[in-house]
């Protein structure tokens, strides 16, 4: 299995480089958004406005932190459930995100949106929020602060662990992890 | 009269207060326990990889007082009210609330309760708790904080089953929602599955199953062989932790069963995550 470091924002020639499968450790900006966001960030296209932050060639990570305690960048964070944004994310991805942070499968529709973007899906792991607390050197609420946890915030991270879940040719590795496991289990 | 022991709504938000911030930080000692064997068990590298950082992941939150998961959940709060007991201050109802916005507050746990599901719009203290109370003897209250994270929660399902589709029907059904739930509820889970009772009994059931998390084996020997025998089909799915392969997909089945109608074969599975909280205090 190969391992890359990373930096956000990412080149779309260094993501076409990715395979379904690789474990990367990610460092840089991202910008988290999830349910609330997507739905004012789709309706603001809609009628034809800016985005409130500019997101072509960026990453979301679709997670919503607990309050950042005193003494810390930011409190426990990870991914929330993927599958929830689909109704937004090939909208996302031909404005010109580039790159999404989240857990769990998606559907076919998103799967042909990365593969005409040249987007990539990675997976973080989900219920490590204490663990990747500590991957966030900085956080600050850059749109939506009404919106609570889901607010979108500006994170410089370092190390972040991820696992590219859809490449940019549109490979699932959750459907390649299930296979291997089979093979690996027939050998054995 | 004869003198009934009273119990402070102050003494009560006090203590759901302090259970929301244990809950969220300190991973049941029967979770825990699920983890370790099944991370002894993993056969596959990189799933037994994801395995060990979970565990990992909770002994942080642990020493840092943070939560083991961003998601702090909805407050789910059973209140076992003894009936020689004697509330004073206030309404139990009341006072459970005001624990949840005291913990979620005071703890820096995430405000994840919206108002209204259609209309939305976040009430900011993770207030209103889902309030269970059942009566019990004697003259003491026992709470249980039980948060619940919706990745996993989104997962769950229900479904009235005839009485001829029986066994069968039961464990079809429980294998097709583990499958369904895929990668999605941050497996490895634990499945707490009800059967019997009515529509709204049997979502309970599965609850408690989750909540209740017994230790040792089921005391019917029906249901214990049914709970090892769902373990190792849902298993057998290969979904692994995370989703991407791997023998560890749940850590454990528990059923709970009731009474129910001559006509019916309620069942029900409420899908929770490598993250399934409770914590419990007896006033």
């Amino acid at each position: 299995m190969s391992a890359y470091r990373l930096t956000a924002p990412f080149q779309k020639e260094e993501l076409a480089k990715l395979r379904a499968g690789d474990r990367v450790l990610v460092s840089g900006i991202i910008y988290t958004a999830r349910d609330a966001a997507h739905g004012r960030f789709c309706a603001a296209l809609d009628r034809g406005e800016e985005l409130p932050v500019d997101l072509r060639g960026q990453t979301i990570f679709y997670a919503g932190p607990t309050p950042t305690p005193p003494g810390r960048a930011c409190g426990a964070i990870g991914p929330t459930t993927s599958v929830r944004m689909d109704a937004y994310t090939p909208r996302m991805l031909h404005y010109g995100v580039n790159a999404m942070i989240g857990k769990g499968g998606r559907g076919e529709e998103v799967r042909r949106a990365i593969r005409e973007t040249g987007a990539v899906y990675f997976a973080a792991i989900g219920g490590c929020a204490a663990y990747m607390a500590a991957c966030v050197q900085k956080l600050d609420v850059v749109a939506y602060d009404d919106l609570g946890t889901e607010s979108v915030k500006r994170l410089e991270v370092r190390d972040l662990p991820l696992t590219v879940a859809v490449d940019s040719r549109g490979v699932d590795a959750y459907e390649q992890g299930m296979q291997a496991y089979r093979e690996a289990c027939e050998k054995a | 009269m004869e003198e009934r022991r009273t119990i402070s709504c102050e003494a009560i938000a006090d203590a759901v207060a302090r259970l929301c911030i244990q809950a969220n930080t300190l991973l049941p000692s029967q979770v825990r326990g699920l983890l370790c064997e099944a991370c002894a068990r993993e056969p596959y590298a990189p799933a037994k990889e994801t395995l060990e950082l979970i565990r990992h992941n909770a002994d942080i939150a642990r020493d840092q007082g943070m939560p083991i998961c961003q998601d702090t959940g909805m407050a789910v709060v059973y209140a076992e009210v003894g009936q020689d007991a004697h509330i004073v201050g206030g309404l139990l109802e009341d006072a459970v609330n005001e624990g949840v916005r005291r913990g979620y507050t005071d703890g820096y746990l995430r405000k994840s309760v919206v108002r209204d599901p259609i209309r939305r719009g976040n009430t900011g203290d993770n207030t209103p708790a889902v309030l269970h109370v059942r009566l019990t003897a004697g003259d003491r209250i026992r709470l249980t904080v039980a948060p619940k994270g919706f990745g996993s929660e989104n997962m769950s399902r229900l479904c009235m089953l005839t009485p001829a589709q029986g066994l069968e029907g039961v464990k079809a059904f429980v294998l097709e929602t583990a499958r369904l739930a895929g990668a999605n509820p941050c497996p490895p889970m634990i499945l707490g599955v009800g059967v019997g009772g009515t529509f709204e009994r049997v979502a309970e059931l599965a609850k408690e199953a989750l909540v209740e998390l017994r230790e040792g084996p089921h005391p019917d020997p029906y249901y214990d062989a049914l709970e090892k025998e769902l373990t190792r089909q849902v298993n057998a799915l290969g979904v692994g932790p995370q989703g991407f392969g791997g023998l560890t997909t749940t850590l454990s089945v528990r059923i709970k069963a009731a009474p129910t109608h001559i006509a019916g074969l309620p069942v029900a599975v409420n899908v929770g995550c490598h993250v399934t909280r409770h914590a419990s205090a007896v006033l």
